[in-house]
């Protein structure tokens, strides 16, 4: 089992809509969010492109914020979910500065939260909130070890890139370009 | 005669659609007061852990569910499944709608204006016995002094169906709602004008089915209605060719195959000479056109002139370019959809340039067909039986002396014009109530609206929100949210005809109550309560859900009822013989009745005002997270936007030697300055001869605690309306601003 996420950069309209609905899902407290929307311009009017992408966290197979965190709060869960135990967190941040997506922040409540990949829908037989609500439909979950998944197929059909890949986290987020 | 509106579309043997109710269709006509009174016990919000209700956030009206935590308070909202105009995905507005609810700076007792001994004046907390006796009393006086056509309704959402209902038991058919005049209205009467139908909403647009969709100034994607956005993106995926025209790069344009950056307010121009290309170079559909149009030699001679090269000149977009997407378009047909676009008043010519895209699509056969327009259907649920309204002897029509005839439904603007007093029409009205609709900004020409405001006698306003609009009120009464009430039911058109139940929740919250019981505490009061003959708007909903085989008990739990198309209908049948609503029975490209109300019967291009030198046409439009100053102080959507920016080209940036983020003023051609700042955002997004930034931002009042001062508002800056001549809207693009640096300090008036 290794989850994955893929997001289809050619049909999100970059609307927010995930942001909002892990918010409420998860109930993320105002001025915070686990996910978030970049927009990217390029070129001159008018020839111009853009790019939306509903990024979060890279759940990445070699993760950053796992190796460094001195209590263990920070785990690699089952399909490859990068979580944090609350309780055990001590909020020392060396997670968030290892990050190099910025996909932690520190929760009010003293801990370190960030996505989940919502597994607690996932437990459930649901979808992601944000993969659930999505108007476009551009995002695609699922397992990457099977290949007959949605995500699977939409990534062997598409072209994709990841994020800053030189950082050499094997991110498991891909956007369909 | 244009203005009749009947069905939708007149197709022998398939007249009407609906549910079969036998004669109790008929009911909702019948004086006779036979009440049938289902009567509970019903389930209480209490009862449930998750409640169906549509999203109040836009008239897009979603069906979704609410869902609580185990304490039993609000947490989320997620759409349902079996609605079509959601599927199951609300919008972020919607998704954040449980912000509405949650938002602190609600209003939350009946308010009275009192006048203290030394002349100030406060609002002071009110039980709803003193607001509600106050209101009936000041509006009495109002119909015994100056007769009962001398009140009028403002009225924006779902409550406006039980004020109206006062106010026409009343004596009034005084009631407008700004989405018509200041939005959409043009386009309705552009479209019955062309095809004897207007398109309502949602839009009947098979968008996810057509194989070319062309956006002009409609920017899908950053208007967020729903169910367009969703096939539109059905569509990418399905290979289908995008058309943009904007002057701007709007997100749709960012997903198109062909952006015609246009140069703003010439659109008529392209409109015209993309239908010389597709006659000239016969591509248009000429079965359909010979079989269902009027006047197609007419308009073949009349755009003969109007080829590309023309356009090029007045659009900047190059002649290959016109020719390329008019054949692309063709090569789509039928399913091609020259998008209506929603809020279409611009330049005062707007029923003109919607008649332009309905033709447009009449050549190229799409309406009526697949991958083109549906024909949508609609279910038939019976009115709430009451006593006939009484006719009344004068409307807001009266003082507009014969002009706007076409209009279909009331002006807001009209309503307001017929505020302010005219000796030459005897009386003006006197009272208003003012329903969920921030009149001070929706409507332009604000001055105009607070003269007429000043002009009445009483003004009661009903809303959430302590938006602008309440500083004017003598008594405002606080609604509770769609999260805490019942409503009538959702009855919209769509590919399937559906009924949807709103039901609260929770039990409102603060002081505040829902629009029926206000409405019919002030019927009671005021002699009316047989127009509203049932006790409980449970007992009312009842009736009328079971009035077409279905329950609130069963409402209550599956939220959404399909009540299935009767016949197979949905397209036009190959070689159907159709009745359109026109006086020729056809697709009118030549418009007979535009011309029987002296208007031109074919559409031409006219130049509008361009900015002057240093000034810049002003832009507005909308964001995804936001539904203009109705989620403006959400704490859900503020978090994903909190302010407007006004969006600069690099080029202007770097002549006002300007940065991101910059803070300045707008000021317009009339001396008219907005009264916050601005941020500036520097953008290759925008053509360099005008502006862009979102509406809905800037508010003044402070009670609004997260909207205030945030942004500036657009409203201020349109000072200069060019109106409709054929049907009353306010065309508001034709405003230009230009940047201060430092806000100039107003001249301390003399007392
Ligand atoms: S909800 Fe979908 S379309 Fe909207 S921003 Fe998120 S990923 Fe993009
Ligand atoms: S997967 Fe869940 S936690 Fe992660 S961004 Fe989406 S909604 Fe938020
Ligand atoms: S489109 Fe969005 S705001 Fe409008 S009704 Fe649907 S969910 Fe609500």
């Amino acid at each position: 089992m290794r989850y994955a996420m893929a997001i289809d950069t050619k049909k999100c309209v970059g609307c927010s809509d995930c942001v909002v609905a892990c918010q409420t899902e998860n109930l993320v407290p105002h001025g915070y969010a686990r996910d978030w929307i970049v927009e990217v311009t390029d070129g001159t009017y008018p020839q111009l492109e853009l790019e939306y992408r509903s990024e979060r966290c890279n759940h990445c197979d070699n993760a950053p914020c796992v190796r460094c965190c001195p209590t263990g709060a920070s785990f690699i869960s089952e399909g490859g979910i990068v979580k944090v135990e609350h309780d055990k967190c001590i909020g020392c941040g060396a997670c968030i500065t290892a990050c190099p997506y910025d996909a932690r922040f520190v929760h009010p409540e003293g801990y370190v939260d960030k996505c989940t990949f919502c597994d607690h829908r996932l437990e459930q037989g649901q979808d992601p909130a944000c993969v659930a609500v999505c108007p476009t439909k551009c995002l695609y979950f699922g397992d990457m070890d099977d290949p007959n998944s949605e995500v699977s197929l939409v990534v062997k059909k598409r072209k994709f890139k990841t994020l800053i890949p030189e950082a050499g986290t094997e991110p498991q987020l891909y956007f369909l370009i | 005669m244009v203005k009749s509106r009947r069905d939708f579309i007149k197709i022998s043997a398939l007249g009407t659609t609906g549910v079969a109710v036998g004669g109790k269709l008929l009911f909702a006509n019948n004086n006779k007061q036979t009440k049938v009174v289902p009567k509970g016990p019903f389930k209480l919000p209490s009862d449930f852990s998750r409640t169906p209700t549509y999203c109040e956030v836009c008239f897009w009206k979603c069906a979704g569910w609410i869902y609580k935590n185990d304490k039993g308070e609000v947490q989320k909202i997620i759409g349902n499944d079996d609605d079509p105009n959601s599927n199951g995905r609300f919008c972020p507005r919607g998704t954040g709608g449980v912000g509405m609810y949650y938002d602190e700076d609600r209003l939350k007792t009946p308010l009275i204006r009192v006048t203290d001994k030394y002349g100030n004046q406060t609002f002071e907390k009110a039980s709803w016995e003193e607001a509600l006796g106050l209101i009936s009393k000041r509006l009495q006086k109002v119909i015994d002094v100056h007769g009962s056509e001398c009140i009028a309704l403002f009225t924006h959402g779902s409550g406006g169906k039980y004020f109206g209902n006062l106010v026409k038991s009343l004596g009034s058919h005084n009631i407008a709602a700004p989405s018509y005049a200041q939005c959409r209205g043009p386009r309705e009467v552009g479209f019955i004008a062309t095809f004897g139908d207007g398109l309502s909403s949602p839009e009947p647009t098979d968008i996810r089915d057509t194989r070319c969709l062309v956006l002009i100034g409609s920017h899908i994607g950053e208007n967020m209605h729903n169910g367009q956005v969703q096939e539109m993106s059905e569509a990418i995926d399905k290979g289908a060719t995008i058309i943009t025209v904007d002057p701007r790069f709007s997100t749709a344009a960012s997903k198109s195959k062909f952006w015609l950056p246009i140069k703003p307010a010439t659109d008529m121009a392209l409109l015209l000479a993309w239908m010389n290309v597709i006659i000239e170079e016969d591509l248009y559909d000429r079965k359909y056109v010979e079989k269902y149009t009027y006047g197609f030699g007419q308009l073949k001679a009349h755009v003969k002139s109007m080829t590309p090269e023309w356009a090029y000149g007045i659009t900047t977009i190059k002649p290959d370019v016109i020719r390329a997407t008019a054949r692309e378009m063709a090569h789509a047909s039928p399913a091609v959809i020259v998008h209506p676009g929603r809020h279409v008043t611009w330049y005062g010519d707007d029923t003109q340039r919607l008649r332009a895209v309905a033709m447009l699509n009449a050549l190229l056969g799409s309406w009526g067909r697949r991958g083109g327009f549906y024909i949508p259907d609609k279910a038939k649920v019976p009115g709430v039986p009451h006593p006939p309204y009484a006719k009344p002897t004068r409307t807001w029509r009266d003082a507009m002396k014969g002009k706007y005839e076409l209009a279909d439904l009331a002006l807001a603007n009209g309503v307001c014009d017929a505020t302010i007093p005219d000796a030459s029409l005897g009386c003006s009205i006197k009272a208003w109530i003012v329903n969920g609709t921030n009149l001070v900004t929706t409507l332009p020409e604000t001055e105009k609206t607070i003269a007429a405001i000043k002009s009445l006698e009483f003004i009661a306003v009903i809303d959430t929100m302590p938006m602008e609009i309440t500083g004017y009120a003598d008594v405002v009464l606080p609604e509770c949210t769609y999260i805490e009430r019942y409503d009538s039911l959702r009855v919209t058109q769509h590919r399937e005809p559906t009924i949807t139940l709103r039901m609260p929740a929770v039990e409102p919250k603060y002081d505040s109550k829902p629009a029926w019981w206000m409405a019919k505490q002030l019927a009671n009061k005021m002699g009316k309560g047989d127009y509203f003959p049932f006790d409980s708007i449970e007992e009312e909903l009842d009736w009328q859900l079971k009035e077409v085989g279905s329950s609130l008990e069963e409402m209550q739990r599956i939220g959404v009822k399909n009540l299935k198309r009767p016949y197979d209908d949905l397209y036009f049948k190959d070689d159907e013989d159709i009745e359109f609503n026109t006086n020729t029975g056809k697709i009118e490209l030549y418009s007979t009745s535009l011309e029987e109300y002296g208007f031109d019967p074919m559409p031409k291009y006219t130049a509008h005002p361009e900015p002057p030198e240093g000034y810049y046409r002003l832009i507005y439009g909308r964001a995804p997270m936001h539904t203009f100053s109705r989620t403006a102080n959400n704490p859900n959507l503020t978090d994903l936007m909190h302010e407007n920016v006004v969006w600069v080209n690099p080029k202007v940036a770097k002549e006002w030697g300007f940065v991101n983020n910059q803070e300045i003023y707008l000021q317009n051609q009339d001396g008219a300055i907005a009264t916050f700042p601005i941020k500036i955002r520097v953008t290759e997004r925008i053509r360099w001869d005008s502006v862009y930034m979102v509406h809905g931002f800037g508010h003044a009042n402070r009670k609004l605690s997260r909207a205030y001062g945030k942004g500036a508002s657009d409203s201020e800056l349109i000072t200069k309306v060019m109106m409709d001549p054929i049907m009353g809207g306010t065309g508001m693009r034709g405003n230009f601003v230009t940047f201060l640096t430092s806000k100039p300090v107003k001249e301390e008036a003399k007392s």
